[in-house]
């Protein structure tokens, strides 16, 4: 432990890079994720997607369940055999925009099913055109259980992207992977807890936003 | 004026929700659509705004056929009031009454005057109410709200299915009648759809009782308690057709007239004279606006003091709008042999009593039974 702390204080500077370099990979492809998660979710839970929509999230469960490591082994292959990089940043984004699928895709689709029928009633029969109902209706009162998914979806890649410094991605897995090559215990208690640690500020910060941007009429208390 | 032309509904399954139903509606007419559940009334409201696809027949406002119009425009023209009110919870009560108008993109402040003056209506203090998000409000609150949203850009016809459904009774007794003296002033060409007879013949100018999705009777409640056109009118009617006759009948319709008064500030020795003069043992008593203040009973009244002094307050009176058998239930209940009436500003208007009552029953059935 006492040696895990004297590198940290030795380095700080690397390991603000490494930090950087972490939330950098799980920023860009969270914000594609949730892009696409909230699409396709709105998408599926339109009339008569029912089938669609179980299909979907049955895959995206099941996505989950793959072996991060194995993932990555099969983008590589994807990837080489189209002609693309199949090391670092791309290859990482991909597969942490796949693992970001399911919370965020299963809260969006889950928040607009349960927006109550009467609701969008009354707005149909007020003459609400479906944009303006998807708009003004659906998706503001959605906001909170996505905003949970998107929460969700974060800490699951802070966590997933430690894997992504195993195919050169960078990130706080670089010292993780080099103290278990080395033998260096420090170097992995160093990594680790960065990590733990990251998690916990993000989340909280996730929590702020996720209070400040549900709208006043739904917020509890 | 609506007009309902040989209006059909059958669903892809089969079901003949609605057969060849043509109706009218005047303008500024109160029309019930009434009958038990799944006899096709919600169904035959919602094809008028077009929620529901007309399968064949047609439905003309003021002439023009429904489907020729842009659905959003004629939408946005129609009143609409839901029993689960949906009233949108993300948005202000002031947001929520001003859809139709932000829809149509009225200005800002025009919104907000809108929205004022319809809270005020529907009797919810603006300054209170605006700001405030629906799940702060009672449901008779909520209730309220969704009647001012749906007038909201002031449309000449109001489509209503169940609004005062999901309410306890006294909120229910209370919401009909101040909707009733709303429609007074307003005069909108109104379909409202519920399945409670009572509501029906409170509420309504003419009322369509469907069965099956057929139109078996369409009628002043009058002639269909008095009139039924067949065995299963005069069935859902029911035997007791006098009692539900106490809701066809206001209170204004019958009652007398206020024999004599006092003023509060009268000597007491003049309401001892008076009552001498009428052989009453009470008078009731007004202030300077003709408010009514209560009642002064005969004993000693010393012509020095002023009647003020004496008289009981007003505790129990009853609205001149109100039906007859609310004001029948008020005077059991409180064992009263006189029942006050006032106008919306309390002023005293005249006397009920039970020969008042019986008088109108008998008359009501008699012109027409």
């Amino acid at each position: 432990m006492v040696e895990a702390w004297e590198f940290f204080i030795a380095h700080p500077a690397l390991f603000l890079d490494w930090t950087l370099e972490h939330l950098w990979i799980v920023f860009v492809s969270c914000s594609i994720a949730m892009i696409l998660g909230v699409m396709v979710g709105i998408y599926i839970s339109g009339k008569g997607r029912g089938r669609l929509a179980e299909i979907l999230l049955y895959l995206a469960d099941i996505m989950m369940t793959v072996p991060s490591l194995a993932l990555f082994g099969l983008l590589m292959l994807i990837l080489g055999s189209m002609g693309l990089t199949v090391y670092g940043f791309l290859p990482a984004v991909i597969a942490l925009i796949v693992y970001g699928q399911m919370p965020i895709l299963r809260n969006t689709y889950i928040a607009i099913q349960q927006i109550d029928p009467a609701l969008i009633e009354a707005g149909r029969g007020m003459g609400m055109t479906d944009r303006q109902i998807l708009f003004r209706i659906e998706l503001p009162i959605a906001v909170p259980l996505v905003m949970a998914g998107l929460r969700n979806a974060i800490i699951i890649l802070i966590g997933i992207a430690t894997i992504a410094a195993f195919i050169g991605a960078g990130g706080l897995g670089r010292p993780i992977f080099r103290g278990i090559t080395n033998g260096r215990f420090d170097f992995i208690i160093d990594g680790a807890i960065c990590v733990s640690l990251l998690a916990v500020i993000v989340d909280g910060l996730m929590h702020l936003a996720e209070r400040r941007l549900t709208p006043k009429g739904l917020r509890k208390a | 004026m609506i007009k309902l032309e040989n209006l059909t509904k059958t669903y892809p399954d089969g079901t003949e929700a609605v057969k060849d139903v043509s109706l009218e509606v005047e303008d500024g007419m109160f029309c019930v659509l009434l009958g038990p559940s799944g006899c096709g009334k919600t169904t035959t409201m919602k094809m008028i705004n077009r929620l529901i696809p007309i399968t064949s027949g047609k439905i003309y406002i003021d002439g023009v056929d429904v489907t020729t119009v842009n659905l959003n425009e004629l939408r946005r023209g129609i009143g609409y009031a839901i029993q689960e009110i949906g009233l949108f919870p993300h948005m202000t009560v002031a947001q929520n009454i001003s859809v139709v108008p932000w829809l149509r993109r009225w200005p800002k402040s025009k919104q907000r005057e809108r929205a004022e003056e319809l809270l005020q209506l529907v009797g919810l203090n603006p300054s209170e109410f605006m700001n405030k998000y629906p799940r702060e409000l009672s449901g008779g609150q909520r209730q309220r709200v969704g009647v001012a949203r749906a007038l909201g850009a002031d449309p000449p016809i109001l489509l209503m299915d169940e609004p005062f459904g999901a309410i306890d009774p006294i909120t229910r007794d209370r919401l009909q009648n101040e909707f009733l003296r709303i429609q007074e002033k307003i005069k909108k060409t109104i379909i409202f759809v519920t399945h409670d007879i009572y509501e029906a013949i409170k509420m309504a100018d003419k009322i369509a009782l469907m069965k099956d999705g057929e139109l078996i009777q369409y009628d002043s409640p009058k002639d269909l308690l008095y009139r039924p056109a067949d065995e299963f009118v005069a069935d859902f009617v029911g035997a007791d057709r006098a009692l539900k006759g106490l809701q066809l009948i206001r209170v204004k319709a019958v009652m007398g007239p206020v024999s004599s008064t006092v003023r509060r500030e009268d000597p007491a020795s003049l309401a001892g004279e008076k009552m001498k003069e009428e052989e009453l043992d009470q008078l009731p008593v007004i202030d300077g606006e003709g408010i009514f203040a209560g009642w002064i009973n005969k004993g000693d009244l010393p012509g020095d003091r002023a009647v003020g002094e004496f008289m009981t307050p007003a505790d129990t009176t009853v609205e001149i709008n109100t039906v007859l058998n609310e004001a029948l239930s008020l005077m059991l209940d409180k064992g009263l042999v006189r029942l006050p009436v006032v106008d919306m500003n309390n002023r005293l208007e005249g006397m009920l009593n039970f020969e008042d009552i019986r008088k109108g029953l008998s008359e009501a059935s008699g012109q027409s039974g």
